[in-house]
């Protein structure tokens, strides 16, 4: 049901620029802790556990979110540009699914 | 069990217009995208209020800082799911909303004046009402929850359309009457806690209950995203907590009562400017 | 009063960076036995000392269940944020690749109550640093 990740990346920079990155996607993010209101029993939890980005294939950042992270999980983080390339992000969730998306950016 | 008394109402105004705007700090402007939206405007020659403020000046700096960027803004990917939502087919006819109505911009200027009376429907129709009216009469598909997360999607979508616009409610004519009936369940007292929507919102606006800061309770800027529950909320979900808060029996959402309500709410709002979907907590 | 409330919260209500809080790990161990577990599952028995990692929370967070927060740690290669007030205390665990620009990240976590956040950085060359912040959680009064 989710549609694609919403990320925010510019779309062109120098080589050498820091530039910051932000990625907002829409998950419940099911905690564990809450508990179904009519059987009294925890609802299991199902969060995106894993997220990515590589930039041409070189690991920018990697996070490992715990139930603790609010739903609708929003990164905010930098990279340092080397190159002219594709940005792409990976988010996993414990029930197997991959959400992915990928940006480019231009030098100039 | 009496929280709330006329001279709080008092010390609440005093303090209110010396210091919560302190919140934020005194220059603290609602500039969404570049596009700067006024949080508070005078009360119109009818209005039961002086001055009129925006449910984001009550909110701290954080929750306030989530609105200022669509990006930031946690509700929009809602509204991203709308866009794809206005673009498909659903139902027997075969067709999507943009099919019938082109792009979502031409919905320009809907929202800041619903709800409002439908005289071909001899009632009154709120963007709920309208959305379902094409999706079950034109698109020949199953009516949407009225609160459900795909309806206040779309109503995010529409209501974004709108942004900047002025709340401009028509209260007379045909729709005289749910406005009474709105007005009169406004300053009624319900509940175990026996309070009306009033003595919060109207009499100790600006004041704190509990943790919480009391707004004026505008709907210029629903649907909102609530911090508390991650997710758009419907006008009338909102009335129905706020009823539950008071521990009276809530009226049904999408019924005649919450229709009027939000008529009644809407035109104490005219003159603000709907802010698309809003973060609040 | 309310007037002073509000300016209070004007004032603290900005986002607080504290660097030199001392963590005071058995304090967290008081706190809950996870805590301390997590801190020592990243850290092993390292000293964590304290200072050169930033932490930005509120110093009031509006509601519990979306809490901005922010870190940064100059020259660590992964950070541990852990909120020690929370059944579970893990929060995240943040990575930062060759091409990461700096080792610093925003998100927005959930807290049960009031409690402390704490970071512990894991620095290039093997060391810990740390620094906690404290959030208070509200419970509204009607809405919340």
């Amino acid at each position: 049901m989710a549609s694609k990740p919403r990320v925010k990346v510019p779309k062109s920079a120098a080589v050498g620029d820091v530039i910051t990155i932000k990625t907002l996607i829409n998950h419940k993010m099911e905690s564990g802790q809450r508990k179904d209101k009519k059987t009294g029993e925890k609802i299991p939890q199902q969060i995106i556990d894993s997220f990515v980005a590589t930039f041409n294939g070189t690991e920018v950042v990697n996070f490992t979110p715990a139930g603790a992270i609010s739903a609708n999980p929003f990164f905010e983080f930098t990279m340092k540009v080397p190159a002219a390339g594709d940005l792409h992000f990976v988010w996993k969730d414990q029930k197997g699914d991959v959400f992915e998306t990928t940006k480019s950016i231009a030098i100039g | 069990m009496n929280i709330v008394t006329k001279t709080t109402m008092i010390s609440g105004i005093i303090a209110l217009s010396l210091g919560f705007a302190a919140n934020a700090g005194e220059d603290a402007k609602l500039v969404i995208n570049g596009q700067e939206l006024a949080t508070h405007v005078k009360g119109g020659p009818d209005s039961p209020l002086d001055e009129l403020f925006s449910g984001w000046v009550f909110r701290t700096e954080e929750t306030q800082a989530l609105q200022l960027d669509d990006f930031e803004n946690p509700g929009m990917v809602f509204v991203d799911h709308a866009r794809d939502t206005w673009e498909t087919a659903e139902g027997t006819a075969g067709k999507s909303c943009a099919d019938c109505h082109g792009d979502v911009e031409s919905m320009a200027g809907l929202r800041a004046v619903l709800p409002r009376w439908n005289a071909d429907k001899g009632a009154l129709y709120t963007m709920e009402d309208y959305i379902n009216d094409s999706v079950v009469n034109h698109m020949g598909a199953e009516k949407w929850k009225y609160t459900g997360a795909k309806m206040q999607a779309m109503v995010g979508l529409i209501s974004l359309q709108s942004r900047g616009h002025t709340v401009a409610v028509e209260t007379g004519g045909p729709a005289a009457a749910a406005y009474e009936l709105g007005k009169e369940i406004y300053y009624t007292r319900v509940g175990q806690l026996d309070m009306a929507c009033s003595n919060c919102h109207e009499d100790n606006y600006g004041v704190y209950i509990r943790a919480d800061h009391l707004s004026q309770g505008q709907i210029n800027g629903f649907p909102a995203y609530r911090l508390k529950n991650a997710k758009l909320n419907a006008v009338h979900a909102r009335f129905k907590g706020c009823m539950k808060n008071i521990r009276a029996t809530p009226y049904k959402p999408a019924g005649d009562e919450f229709r009027a309500l939000e008529l009644y709410v809407a035109s104490r709002g005219n003159g603000l400017p709907i802010e698309g979907p809003s973060v609040r907590n | 009063m309310d007037l002073s409330r509000r300016h209070a919260l004007a004032l603290g209500g900005a986002a607080v960076t504290i660097s030199l809080i001392p963590i005071n790990l058995a304090q967290a161990a008081a706190h809950s036995g996870k805590t301390a577990e997590a801190i020592k599952m990243f850290a092993g028995d390292a000293d964590v000392a304290e200072g050169g990692v930033e932490l930005t929370a509120p110093e009031i967070a509006e509601n519990g269940n979306t809490v901005p927060i922010a870190v940064s740690a100059d020259g660590a290669a992964s950070i541990l944020i852990v909120a020690d007030g929370n059944p579970l205390p893990d929060v995240i665990t943040l990575n930062f690749g060759e091409l990461a620009g700096s080792s610093s990240a925003s998100t927005r976590i959930r807290l049960a109550g009031s409690q402390n956040v704490v970071a512990i950085a894991k620095m290039a060359d093997g060391s810990f640093k740390s620094a906690s912040a404290a959030v208070k959680v509200t419970i509204g009064g009607c809405g919340g």
